[in-house]
């Protein structure tokens, strides 16, 4: 009855206001604080919100302005975002890792006059770049520590504002007033600006409005049967729209019960003691637990290892099928059953998902063995695709049609079309207003009939109906000889291996795919220690001659791959070096999503590209590097290159046949 | 934390004094005729080059050894002998240069271990713990956790401490050290063997120790650096006699202590 009845509200503070009066007493939101979990109900967080958003405005916060909303989640930044949005103004999360200028860059384009931070991190980090913003008046902060000796005329702790408006509201004026305020609220008014992480050029403010918003969310919470009694952990950026949909807009609409991290370190344990029956998480987090899991089945003992591999090849066998209620002979069955009481289901409780009923998956290509191995232990799985301009779903893989390489069918109300050059084009429920005072850009990004374009290329599998993603549209070069060239492709292919936590692959108008590689400290690093190779450094590590023949094992795997597909084995590696450094987002390499900026990083690291090409056997190279404190050092290197067999073209033999 | 701590920090009054005190193993002199004062609410530094009797001085202040000669005054208490034990109960916590912690036992026990001299039921109250037993145990697991809280290791809080990095357990040693609340706090050499960031990441809790519980804080060092940032005043020793004394920039202009860490050339 839940979603049903959110169609009757417009804008979140309704929302809020109807779960107040529906779950009265259910829990709406979760915190461990002093080591104890602490509870809000729905009626708390209504009052709350009140008292908040009176007390903002007395701090002059107004209908139609903006605020910052900086920090990790923590129940009193998503009460900004509700109190603002009460007031009829409007959120700007900002990433909590952000450097100084990105943030300044987005306060700045966003004219806040507020900003709702965490603590004394982010507060130092505005007042370093005060001067790029002016029209910055009032901070408020959730954390006080170390804050006791600053200048409180424009920075307030969040409980004073809250305990202000709290005493404000006694008054029966102000309450009416702020009930006006509230039914003032209109659908079609902005609910808040997600600023897009910036894969190309600088971000861009997405403006969603309330009722597009709570329409797309109630389509995807009928979708996967969502309800109160559903409880999610919100650990991921609060800034991104992922976040911002899974947790704030779905828990909204379907009144389930958000809980926050104790600190970001702590997730996995709180994700543990919480058990979230909803769960998303990045094929990078699902990567690194595995690689955690691996890691740490080598280390236990003989017994338990054998058990492990033993059941897991159980899993492999029978669990996919038992998940999409295929049919399973029953010693299948039976072995599954005992793998679920020694192996999975002690595995699913310390990863936390013993509860879990629906995960998702989304934001790059997942490998199938990484995929698949969840699914067969019996996680729910599945991929979804979507863009913050979408306001996140596209689509989504319904329960029972799960394919590790599509990404779903389109989802209920959204209608998708592929252009002629490949690009996914799409009109949703959700839809996005317009980048914030920026119509020539958003011009661009729509067809002239109201199409959005994705900027991704991909196609509808005729087998499944489902839609494919191979790589941005863009970014799909070919190879001198003709040979398409998806490169996020090759480096997905790559990236599966543990060994390997990044790769950048170039090959367009080249004559050859040459790629560079990180290697993932944690997984080679246990690797050395069993194999007892010595290294003072990441640097020395990732330059080891043995570090250099395993990647070259795991690179002419995946040229034995790609050499499957007749239209990409002219795309196989002919050369490979292993990078000195690892690439970071505070250096520009990642977006703050963690995704590589091929274009930048050949020309940070052109010296390394030339190399790749002209056959050299080594090259050196000089970085500049920002550590967290914000200096800047230089990193110097001579790097090795590896040259590699290619597989013979096998198309021959399917002609033979 | 969540409470501002109201303590305005006043540097005044002398928690601590040495006077002339002396303490010899045997024939060999650790330390002569040392006499300096230790401000409340200050950072004081003990600093000095390798065997100057650095540590000696910090266990003599902590009831570890007996000085032959001299004496010291602490909260106005001119005392003659005194026990480790008499020191702790007293108001004087400390950590050690070797880390010494329980290895097995978790972050939590750790810090939880620091407030034994809190706990007003005995050892059978503990068994049982059931009424008053109980209530005081939840009461002192709420500063442990705020300990826990101010040092940021919520997430190693149920990790044993052998199995953390060396820059964890010092963190740990000293949320054991705090959870005392102590009017003295004894740091020997806080930074020993850490690296760049774990010494920034320890001096920063040392200057919000001192700010927030404006526990006063003895320590000694090595790291020139550290000392000179951290600290409100600082004793030099060599060969266990007082060379200078004074406050870091006069310190580190002084020609003896030039003389003594870089040596005089004969």
């Amino acid at each position: 009855m839940a979603p049903n009845s959110a169609a009757a509200a417009d804008t979140f503070t309704k929302l809020l206001i109807r779960n107040a009066n529906l779950f009265g007493v259910r829990p709406a939101m979760r915190q461990k604080d002093l080591g104890i979990w602490q509870t809000w109900t729905w009626s708390d967080l209504l009052e709350i919100v009140r008292a908040y958003a009176v007390g903002l405005n007395r701090l002059g916060l107004k209908r139609g302005e903006t605020i910052a909303i900086v920090g990790a989640n923590r129940p009193k930044l998503y009460w900004s975002v509700m109190a603002a949005q009460m007031l009829g103004a409007v959120p700007v999360p900002v990433y909590a890792d952000a450097v100084a200028d990105e943030l300044a860059f987005v306060l700045a384009h966003a004219e806040v006059r507020f900003a709702a931070v965490e603590d004394q991190e982010q507060v130092d980090k505005i007042i370093s770049v005060k001067e790029h913003l002016p029209k910055l008046e009032e901070m408020v902060y959730d954390e006080p520590r170390g804050l006791r000796d600053y200048d409180h005329s424009r920075l307030h702790p969040i409980d004073e504002i809250i305990a202000e408006g709290r005493k404000a509201l006694a008054d029966p004026a102000v309450a009416a007033w702020l009930d006006g305020e509230i039914a003032a609220g209109k659908g079609t008014d902005p609910s808040i600006i997600l600023y897009t992480s910036g894969t190309t050029g600088t971000s861009k403010g997405v403006v969603l409005t309330n009722e597009r918003s709570i329409k797309a969310a109630t389509d995807t919470v009928l979708f996967d049967k969502l309800t109160e009694t559903d409880v999610a952990l919100a650990y991921l950026p609060l800034a991104w729209v992922g976040d911002h949909y899974l947790n704030y807009a779905q828990g909204l609409v379907a009144g389930f019960c958000t809980a926050c991290p104790e600190s970001t370190d702590t997730a996995m344990q709180d994700l543990r003691e919480i058990g979230p029956s909803f769960y998303f998480a990045p094929p990078r987090t699902l990567e690194q637990l595995l690689t955690r899991v691996m890691i740490r089945m080598e280390d236990a003992g003989a017994l338990k290892r054998k058990l492990f591999h033993y059941f897991i090849g159980v899993a492999r066998r029978y669990g996919e099928k038992i998940l999409n209620g295929e049919s399973v002979p029953l010693n299948g069955r039976l072995l599954y059953a005992l793998g679920n009481l020694l192996v999975y289901g002690p595995l699913k409780n310390v990863l936390g998902f013993s509860r879990v009923r629906v995960a998702y998956t989304a934001g790059e290509a997942i490998g199938p063995d990484l995929f698949n191995f969840y699914r067969s232990i019996g996680l729910n799985l599945k991929q979804l695709y979507g863009q913050t301009e979408a306001f996140l779903y596209l689509t989504a893989q319904p329960d029972g049609e799960i394919y590790s390489d599509t990404v779903g069918p389109a989802c209920p109300n959204v209608d998708i079309r592929i252009a002629e050059n490949g690009e996914v084009l799409f009109k949703s429920p959700g839809m996005f207003a317009g980048y914030f005072k920026d119509d020539t850009k958003t011009a661009e990004v729509m067809t002239p009939d109201g199409y959005v374009k994705t900027g991704d290329a991909g196609f509808f599998d005729e087998k499944t109906g489902h839609l494919k993603i191979i790589d941005r549209a863009k970014d799909v070069g070919r190879v001198n000889d003709g040979t398409l060239f998806p490169p996020k492709y090759i480096e997905n292919k790559l990236k599966f291996y543990p060994n390997i936590r990044e790769a950048v692959a170039y090959g367009d108008r080249r004559d050859f795919v040459a790629v560079m590689i990180n290697i993932d400290l944690t997984a080679v690093g246990s690797w050395a220690e069993r194999n007892n190779v010595v290294y003072a450094s990441y640097q020395e590590l990732a330059g080891h001659p043995l570090v250099y023949d395993i990647i070259e094992k795991n690179v002419a795997e995946v040229n034995r791959s790609l050499a499957q597909d007749k239209m990409l084995s002219g795309a196989q590696i002919k050369r490979f070096l292993i990078l000195h450094k690892e690439l970071d987002a505070d250096d520009g390499e990642l977006t703050r999503t963690q995704k590589v900026r091929r274009s930048f990083i050949a020309d940070r690291y052109a010296p390394l590209v030339k190399a790749l090409y002209d056959g050299s056997k080594e090259a050196d190279v000089a970085t500049e590097v920002t550590f967290e404190d914000g200096r800047k050092g230089t990193i110097r290197a001579r790097v090795k290159i590896r040259d590699m067999q290619t597989e013979p073209v096998p198309a021959a033999m399917g002609e033979a046949a | 934390m969540r409470a501002p701590s109201g303590s305005e920090i006043a540097v005044g009054n002398v928690l601590l004094s040495v006077e002339n005190v002396s303490l010899s193993f045997g024939g060999v002199k650790a330390v002569s005729n040392v006499s300096f004062d230790i401000r409340k609410g200050e950072i004081r530094a003990i600093i000095g080059p390798n065997g100057a009797g650095k540590t000696s001085m910090l266990n003599i202040i902590n009831g570890f050894y007996q000085p032959q000669e001299g004496q010291i005054t602490f909260k106005g208490e001119t005392r003659a002998k005194m026990r480790p034990y008499d020191a702790a109960n007293g108001g004087i916590a400390r950590t050690f240069q070797n880390v010494a912690l329980f290895r097995g036992m978790t972050a939590l026990d750790n810090i939880m271990a620091g407030r034994t001299l809190k706990m007003r039921r005995n050892f059978f109250w503990q068994l049982l713990r059931h009424g008053p037993a109980l209530a005081e145990e939840i009461e002192h697991r709420h500063r442990v956790e705020e300990i826990i809280d101010f040092l940021k290791i919520q997430e190693i809080r149920r990790t044993p401490v052998g199995r953390l990095p060396y820059g964890l357990q010092k963190r740990v040693e000293l949320g054991r050290a705090l959870a005392m609340e102590p009017d003295l706090l004894l740091l020997d050499e806080p930074m020993a063997g850490m690296n760049l960031e774990e010494k920034e990441d320890m001096s920063r809790y040392i200057l919000d120790v001192n700010d927030h519980y404006g526990t006063t804080i003895a320590l000694i060092e090595h790291d020139m650096g550290v000392v000179m940032d951290l600290s409100d005043r600082v004793v030099v020793l060599d060969h266990g006699i007082k060379i200078a004394d004074g406050k870091p920039d006069e310190v580190k202009r002084d020609q003896g202590v030039i003389d003594a860490y870089l040596g005089v050339a004969h």
